[in-house]
């Protein structure tokens, strides 16, 4: 169970998180939706510790995550970024493998390779995809094979930052398929964060919204239409009237 | 504006220096206290001596070459002017190995590697590479920096080595085709005079402008801002600030090794 209490952070005179309360319970799928800048990546960040917050506590399964020691604490994680963040000089393979090949985690390079062909076609992707470098790819594939890096270590906990931006609406219902079934499979807990209301509804066991720094609502994707908040149902809806004021 | 406007400016100027100063020293004390830490990354290693070394060596050997031809021609025409044209064989292995094939090389690597370093790093920094590899469990700085920091300190000397034999060369073939030296003599000049310390203290300073080079393009490209702008601002940095800190380096290792 992640569980956030009171998370803040500021970039100079930005006050980008404003005491975040949260708690994600092992096992589920939270989605958390949210206007651009709201600080929905800065949250993510935040709990993997790429970004330091300035207060407020972040524990993950009682134990605060500034404390834990780092490999194994990141070992415990895979993140699918927005734009899949594959690195250009190694082939596919490689990049699915990357954990597989040094560190802790490390196999012979003929078993790494076996399970990063393993989990390409996981995720839809055949063995000649290998050797491509990941210039080669197309958006899709290149997010496919993020989910198959993220996913190759078999992690407790995935993020995944914005899955379907940039994707066609085919691509990104299959990119959400593969999402809900990985964490199913896996019995991961999965943290989402998008904009993409039919990746929301896809994916989410529960639903958080994240406004002006602060959670403004939390509840289970069933209940996501029938909140009375104006907030979510202002943005769910995408209308331009509302309480959220729209810069035009 | 207070009459006290541009002294705060001075001020803030110089605290900012400062400030830059300390994080390049703190960077390159987390550089080299990584070199002797595992993990290693040796395939890093070797692509980065590929891309540095091997890489580097037309345009080092091409800078060598017409540098050292230059070099005869303008000490024959200005030892004409004391009836000394006999020293130009000596004085140009010296000019070579001393300070030109060093200084020379080590702005042509720091045009060609620091750029390319800073331009890479930078990118990986705005497309979340670098971030990917912290929740791969790897760090950044020892998996992007040390290996091309120890890369270019190792391969800089050789290619300095290279770039002062070709020198050298091309004040031979200058000295022989243009200023009617003969050949055999020029190079017993060349021998004779030539001492280990010169050729030595020339490797030295490679050693040291390659990690200059190196430490400035992975510098500057960790700190990269966002978008194409900020990769293209990290690398001017890293190539200015390189050629700069090599230019000041040489000045302060010829003090030390050739002031008594």
């Amino acid at each position: 169970m992640i569980e956030l209490s009171g998370v803040t952070k500021s970039f100079g005179s930005n006050q980008v998180l404003r005491g975040i309360d949260l708690r994600i319970e092992s096992n589920s799928s939270m989605v958390i939706i949210g206007g651009s800048g709201t600080g929905k990546s800065v949250l993510l960040k935040c709990i993997l510790g790429l970004v330091a917050p300035d207060g407020g506590r972040i524990l993950l399964n009682g134990e605060d995550v500034t404390r834990a020691e780092r490999d194994a604490f990141l070992a415990r994680f895979g993140m699918l970024f927005q734009g899949a963040a594959l690195f250009d000089s190694l082939h596919v393979w490689e990049n699915v493998a990357f954990r597989l090949l040094r560190g802790a985690q490390k196999r012979p390079k003929a078993e790494a390779r076996e399970i990063a062909i393993e989990k390409l076609r996981r995720v839809g992707l055949g063995p000649q995809v290998a050797d491509l470098y990941p210039a080669e790819l197309s958006g899709g594939m290149q997010k496919r094979v993020g989910l198959a890096r993220a996913i190759a270590a078999e992690p407790e906990i995935i993020f995944f930052d914005e899955p379907t931006t940039g994707l066609d609406p085919i691509m990104a219902g299959v990119i959400n398929d593969l999402i809900r079934e990985i964490v199913t499979e896996m019995g991961a807990t999965a943290i989402t964060i998008t904009h993409d209301m039919t990746s929301v509804r896809a994916i989410a066991d529960n639903v958080a919204m994240l406004h002006r720094g602060k959670i403004r609502w939390t509840g289970p994707v069933s209940e996501l239409d029938t909140t009375p908040d104006p907030y979510v149902q202002q943005f769910i809806h995408g209308r331009a009237e509302g309480p959220i004021e729209a810069l035009r | 504006m207070s009459p006290a406007a541009p002294i705060a400016a001075l001020g803030r100027a110089t605290l900012g220096a400062l400030a830059a100063i300390g994080r390049i020293a703190l960077f390159a004390a987390a550089v080299i206290s990584h070199l002797f830490r595992p993990p290693f990354y040796p395939r890093e290693f070797l692509n980065a001596l590929i891309q540095i070394g091997w890489l580097s060596l037309p345009v080092v050997g091409l800078t060598a070459i017409f540098t050292g031809g230059a070099l005869a021609l303008q000490i024959y025409a200005g030892g004409a002017r004391f009836s000394a044209e006999a020293v130009v064989p000596s004085i140009v292995a010296i000019g070579m190995t001393r300070e030109l094939g060093p200084v020379l090389g080590g702005l042509m690597v720091a045009a060609r590697v620091a750029s390319s370093i800073a331009a890479e790093i930078g990118t990986m920094k705005v497309t979340e590479q670098i971030d990917a590899l912290v929740t791969l469990s790897t760090n950044p700085l020892k998996y992007l920096a040390v290996p091309r920091v120890l890369a270019a300190t190792l391969a800089v000397p050789v290619l300095v080595a290279v770039g002062d034999s070709i020198g050298i060369a091309g004040g031979w073939l200058v000295g022989v085709n243009r200023l009617d030296f003969n050949s055999a003599t020029y190079i017993k000049n060349t021998v004779d005079f030539l001492e280990v310390w010169d050729v030595g203290s020339g490797l030295v300073k490679g050693a040291a402008f390659g990690f200059i080079v190196a430490l400035m393009g992975c510098y500057h490209g960790m700190n990269s801002g966002r978008g194409a702008q900020g990769v293209g601002r990290a690398t001017k940095s890293a190539v200015v600030a390189a050629s700069v800190l090599i230019l000041a380096a040489n000045y302060l290792l010829t003090e030390v090794f050739f002031t008594s």
